[in-house]
């Protein structure tokens, strides 16, 4: 009996992640989704500039290779040609919530009907741990050395309750890969949110917090404590909006640490 | 068929929709706004898809997308708006894919103002965004012209999976003049191997990108571009040549400016100067041999532009300052007159000055060599 197999809808190309690096989890629930729901042949992904840029040599669909922050327009694209296949983005934070937060929100308000897949891990990754519009309050990265100070950086953007705030998307939800409970209910919600798609209803986003121990400076073990510690508290899990489950109520109140029953 | 009475701007919209697009998106400007309006209109009505994007920037990843599917697509926008599409057209080029973006130019730099201009000859032509590379570039100079190279460029962009820009002005856009469209092709034509379309499970997956972390691989990735560009330099090369068949001085123009031209060639003619006109149709590939051939018999050029002087540059290039280039321009949103262009005319074919070179010896008038290759 088999009890572990990759998912046939990841390649056979070796994932050039770091150690203890989460991306990798998250790429695995994607592709299941995918095989899950039987839609490889019709998905058509579209990878950001981050640590995941070379997502398109991981996923077996066809794969398209965005401008740093453009994937849903460049998803809206693919999907207005093609409106019967199933168009995906994978993006970090700094790409969907820093330089591509224009193309974010109005994809969600125009409730384009594709998946975006929103790793959130509080870092620029790729770049070498710079700033992101996700670091926390008094996190220290490259060009914040003495802790964000919020009085001259800001404070971290909220993005699955920015969004839930928008008439248009179908589905926010945020999740976490830290721990198998998380990761269980994080598969539950991302192929919901590829359900959903192929049901028409429209946008749907999962945030995914997700570890970055490298650019973080802890240990693998370390950063996934480190998610239930600081960033859980500060991006509580939930699903922040399902326009068709509360038939248009739109609360933006997340289910706090709950379940989510898709 | 009939001849129709249409803008500059909509003869564009018609004739892209003619060429089988179905995928159109912009963000307003002036001096374009018909254009988008058009395709509003028209495109709910056909099946396509019109979006009016948050963005240039947008609007011209919407435009890579739907060019990653292999099918027809375009954006328009007027100068400060392409600006921000430069990004988007270098993914393009870099991805090897075909779409159509259209430029009616206004003055700049900056915010600039919102008369015609062709003072983004520079852009257009010499790559406009990051990186090693070129677009097909068409510049009407009639709203007839609008419309064929309009399905000119859809074709050659295609052909060769190079996007392409018509670079139109202002005037040209608002201008409205009698246009023969051409018969509706179906939108779904020229086959696209390399498209993303699903794997149906039937094919290893497809991949669109312009990321070669390799060095020798984005290297030979651009030689192999470069040599597309070769072909369409030697293929391509579209211009016209008025009253050159005897001519002494050369004037070169292109859109707008070249109509100003030929008005001011008829009067100088009168006048016993005989000139002509090389109007570039394509401004890349440039009419680089014609100009040169020119050479041989014109002793002086004269570039006539709605700028500070950018064509100029590749008029020079083409005839190795073999002949005394002159410049005869107005900038800023301002046209030449006639009687502009014929006092420059005029003075071509009274003073001799050389187009000087680094050392300040500049070809002598009297070196009526043979014809430059
Ligand atoms: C226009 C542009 N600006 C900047 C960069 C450099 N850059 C590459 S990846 C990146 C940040 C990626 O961070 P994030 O989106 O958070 O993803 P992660 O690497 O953390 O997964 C930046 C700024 C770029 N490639 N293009
Ligand atoms: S730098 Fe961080 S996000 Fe990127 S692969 Fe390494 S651990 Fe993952």
């Amino acid at each position: 009996m088999i009890v572990f197999e990759k998912p046939k809808s990841l390649t056979d190309a070796e994932l050039h992640y770091c150690p203890g690096c989460t991306h990798g989890i998250i790429h695995r629930l994607v592709a299941e989704a995918i095989d899950s729901l039987g839609i490889e042949g019709n998905t058509i992904g579209v990878a950001p500039v981050g640590c995941a840029v070379m997502a398109y040599n991981y996923f077996a669909c066809d794969m398209v290779e965005a401008a740093h922050g453009r994937a849903p327009a460049m998803a809206t694209g693919i999907k207005r040609s093609l409106p019967d296949r199933i168009v995906f983005t994978y993006q970090g934070d700094g790409d969907l919530a820093s330089i591509g937060m224009a193309e974010t929100v109005h994809a969600a308000t125009r409730n384009e009907n594709i998946t975006v897949i929103f790793v959130n891990n509080a870092i620029y990754g790729m770049t070498g741990g710079q700033m992101a519009p996700t670091s926390l309050p008094g996190q220290v990265t490259q060009t914040s050395p003495y802790g964000r100070d919020v009085l001259t950086a800001g404070y971290p953007v909220k993005v699955a309750e920015l969004l839930s705030s928008l008439d248009g998307p179908e589905f926010i939800a945020r999740v976490a890969v830290n721990n198998v409970k998380n990761v269980k209910n994080a598969k539950k919600v991302i192929e919901k949110a590829f359900r959903n798609q192929i049901d028409g209803k429209g946008f749907s986003l999962v945030e995914v917090i997700s570890a970055c121990p490298t650019n973080w400076g802890m240990t693998p073990q370390k950063a996934l404590d480190w998610i239930d510690e600081k960033m859980i508290p500060y991006y509580p899990l939930g699903v922040y909006k399902d326009k068709s489950a509360s038939a248009g109520a739109g609360s933006a109140r997340p289910q706090n640490g709950q379940e989510v029953q898709p | 068929m009939a001849k129709v009475l249409m803008k500059g701007n909509e003869a564009i919209a018609e004739a892209a929709i003619r060429a089988g697009c179905r995928h159109y998106f912009g963000y307003p400007i002036t001096p374009q706004t018909e254009l988008a309006a058009y395709m509003a209109k028209r495109m709910p009505k056909i099946g396509g898809v019109f979006l009016q994007a948050e963005s240039e920037i947008a609007a011209i990843n919407m435009v890579y997308g739907v060019a990653a599917t292999g099918r027809r697509v375009m954006t328009s926008s007027s100068s400060p708006g392409v600006s921000l599409k430069q990004e988007g057209i270098s993914y393009i080029a870099g991805s090897d894919l075909p779409a159509l973006i259209v430029n009616v130019q206004r003055g700049g730099p900056g915010l600039g103002g919102i008369q015609p201009s062709q003072s983004d000859y520079f852009q257009a032509t010499k790559g406009g965004g990051h990186g090693d590379y070129h677009l097909i570039v068409v510049a009407p100079s009639s709203v007839q012209e609008m419309a064929d190279l309009t399905a000119l460029a859809f074709d050659l962009s295609d052909k060769y999976r190079v996007p392409s820009m018509l670079l139109a002005d202002g005037t040209i856009g608002q201008m409205m003049e009698p246009v023969e469209l051409p018969e509706p092709e179906a939108p779904e034509f020229t086959e696209k191997p390399w498209a993303v379309t699903g794997t149906r499970l039937q094919r290893p997956h497809h991949i669109v990108n312009s990321l070669y972390l390799v060095p020798e691989e984005l290297e030979k990735k651009n030689f192999e571009r470069f040599e597309t560009y070769r072909q369409i330099e030697q293929a391509e090369v579209r211009y016209e040549a008025f009253r050159m068949e005897d001519a002494e001085y050369c004037v070169v123009a292109f859109g707008i400016a070249a109509r100003v031209a030929k008005n001011a060639i008829a009067a100088a003619r009168k006048e016993g100067i005989k000139v002509g006109l090389i109007r570039p149709i394509t401004l890349w590939p440039f009419p680089k041999k014609a100009l040169a051939e020119a050479a041989a018999h014109c002793k002086a050029f004269l570039s006539v532009e709605l700028s500070m002087g950018q064509m100029i540059e590749d008029v020079k290039l083409s005839i190795d300052c073999r002949r005394p280039v002159s410049l005869c321009n107005r900038a800023g949103g301002m046209i030449p007159s006639p009687d502009e262009v014929l006092d420059s005319i005029r003075s071509l074919s009274r003073r001799d000055k050389p187009c000087l070179s680094a050392d300040g010896q500049g070809p002598s008038l009297q070196q009526t060599g043979g014809a430059a290759q």
